[in-house]
């Protein structure tokens, strides 16, 4: 990157050391934080949405809605995460496929499945062999946020089914005697209520996901893991910059770095959690009122 | 997501008209000179060098992408990328779910590397899983350690986890040059395997043949020898 890096044999000590950590190979290794937390920052409202429609469905008086809502929660919170990476990603990227194979491809003759081959047509490939890479990477992105915000999402849902179902009933009731419809109770009462119920669920999914991102490597990926295992291992002299074993040193900076996440995530949500109880009929909003007085 | 996902298979829809072929090579990235990512995030070594000619000589575009070795076969099935250009062995049992081209590299010796003279090659020794060396150590009666990666077989001699590491010579032979006397040979040099040569899906003949045609091209115009005594020296058996 810089001019006097050009030949990084000759170099020795501080030199060395920072033409060292501003290769190419590093700065994908610092944009790989980006993409951590651009995934979190795409996969929490995400699955916050999928958690919020399962619960829905969930408490739903139309028996086939509830049952779907549950099987929901069910299915995907008893599977384990790695096989649910592995297994629904390819059955998804093939799903897209196979269905882009029958509109693009009404004449295509031969099998799709080959024995363990998956064939669709060239023009049925998503993305395009011929599309540049940086469309592949999004796709790869896409399926990431999408698999996480299930897997988060069926978390999500039993968390806020649960405090859904915490608000005190005589708070609804009140409501219907002022002759709100269910609908209205719903959105005025029941929703603005059940937040600090769900809170504490919901911030131990939010600190799971965190440390969850480095299965994104499952999904092809690179990821912060990825960069520091491939970074900190022994390097020859057939790369530019020789070195042993740096593992420790790598995965010591990316305890701190997951630490540091961590630790902010959980001032802010202190914060909000404070501002959540504010005038709740709860302990800790009556503690809060008795702190006041 | 779902407008991404949506603009992907639009754009790919449109773009379709316009597609060339353009084949993708997967490779492990992670086991020189065979295959590595350089300095500058690059897919580099012997096979990057040689990929790229044969693409060049078949007259095609050729686009790269790295995979976890583990993985690698099942991703070339469902059709992530089109080729393997992994320092693969040519295998019977591999050739029974995909097709190789001719070999680009050698047959050639793998080979124990111990911390100390006299490593028991009865005992632990480490392999890189679903490698022809894992499958040679677990029939040999030594206790067989497998790492996901290359480099963590060789992590696992110097921490004394594994008393000696079984791989590639070729591989090995920079780490032990290179490690100041604290690595070395031991033991005697095995013959595996039938070199190495690029993975393709079975139903893919056509490309590998423009593949195979390729390769013969390079040995007879002696430019793959030059490739190989570039990246494994002046003794490396050539063609």
């Amino acid at each position: 990157m810089f001019s006097h890096c050009a030949d990084p044999k000759a170099l020795e000590g501080f030199s060395w050391l920072f033409c060292y950590l501003t290769s190419g190979k590093h700065l994908d290794f610092y944009t790989s934080f980006l993409t951590v937390l651009t995934l979190l920052a795409v996969t929490a409202p995400t699955a916050l949405a999928f958690g919020f429609g399962g619960a829905m469905a969930a408490r739903s008086h139309i028996a086939p809605v509830s049952w779907l809502g549950k099987i929901y929660i069910v299915m995907v919170r008893g599977v384990p995460d790695i096989v649910f990476f592995m297994f629904f990603v390819i059955a998804l990227d093939q799903g897209v496929e196979w269905m882009k194979h029958q509109v693009v491809c009404p004449d295509w003759k031969e099998p799709i499945r080959q024995g363990l081959e998956f064939r669709v047509c060239p023009e049925a490939k998503v993305p395009l062999n011929s599309s540049s890479q940086i469309w592949h990477q999004l796709y790869g992105f896409g399926l990431a946020v999408f698999t996480f915000s299930i897997v988060f999402g069926a978390f999500a849902a039993n968390v806020l089914y649960g405090a859904m179902n915490a608000v005190p009933r005589a708070q609804l009731e009140t409501a219907e005697s002022y002759g709100m419809t269910p609908r209205q109770v719903f959105r005025r009462i029941l929703v603005p209520q059940m937040w600090t119920y769900a809170l504490p669920g919901l911030s131990n999914l939010w600190m799971i996901l965190i440390k969850a991102t480095p299965l994104l490597f499952l999904l092809g990926v690179k990821d912060i893991v990825y960069w520091a295992r491939e970074l900190g291992s022994a390097k020859t002299q057939a790369y530019s910059y020789p070195h042993p074993d740096w593992r420790l040193w790598y995965f010591l900076f990316l305890l701190v770095a997951y630490l540091c996440m961590t630790r902010v995530s959980e001032i802010l949500l202190g914060r909000l959690s404070a501002r959540l109880n504010h005038g709740q009929a709860t302990a800790a909003g009556e503690a809060m009122r008795r702190a006041a007085q | 997501m779902k407008k991404l996902l949506l603009a992907t298979a639009l754009l790919a829809l449109t773009g379709g008209a316009a597609a060339a072929q353009t084949v993708r090579l997967g490779t492990e990235g992670a086991y020189p000179p065979f295959n590595f990512i350089d300095d500058n995030g690059q897919v580099a070594g012997f096979e990057r060098e040689v990929g790229d000619e044969l693409c060049k000589r078949a007259e095609l575009t050729c686009e790269w992408v790295t995979n976890d070795w583990d993985s690698i076969i099942p991703n070339l099935q469902s059709g992530n990328y089109d080729v393997i250009i992994a320092g693969m062995s040519i295998t019977d049992e591999r050739s029974k779910v995909i097709s190789f081209s001719e070999n680009y590299f050698p047959p050639a010796a793998s080979a124990y590397v111990a911390a100390e003279e006299g490593a028991d090659l009865k005992g632990v020794i480490s392999a890189q899983v679903g490698t022809i060396q894992a499958g040679y150590v677990a029939e040999s009666g030594a206790t067989l350690l497998e790492f996901a990666t290359p480099d963590e077989t060789i992590g696992a001699v110097r921490n004394g986890e594994a008393a000696a590491v079984f791989a590639d010579k070729d591989f090995l032979k920079p780490y032990v040059e290179q490690s100041n006397g604290e690595l070395m040979f031991v033991g005697d040099d095995v013959e595996l395997g039938g070199g190495v040569g690029l993975g393709f899906r079975q139903s893919d003949t056509e490309l590998r043949e423009k593949f195979t045609a390729a390769i013969q091209s390079m040995k007879a115009d002696g430019t793959l020898n030059a490739a190989l005594k570039k990246h494994f020296g002046e003794e490396t058996p050539l063609f």
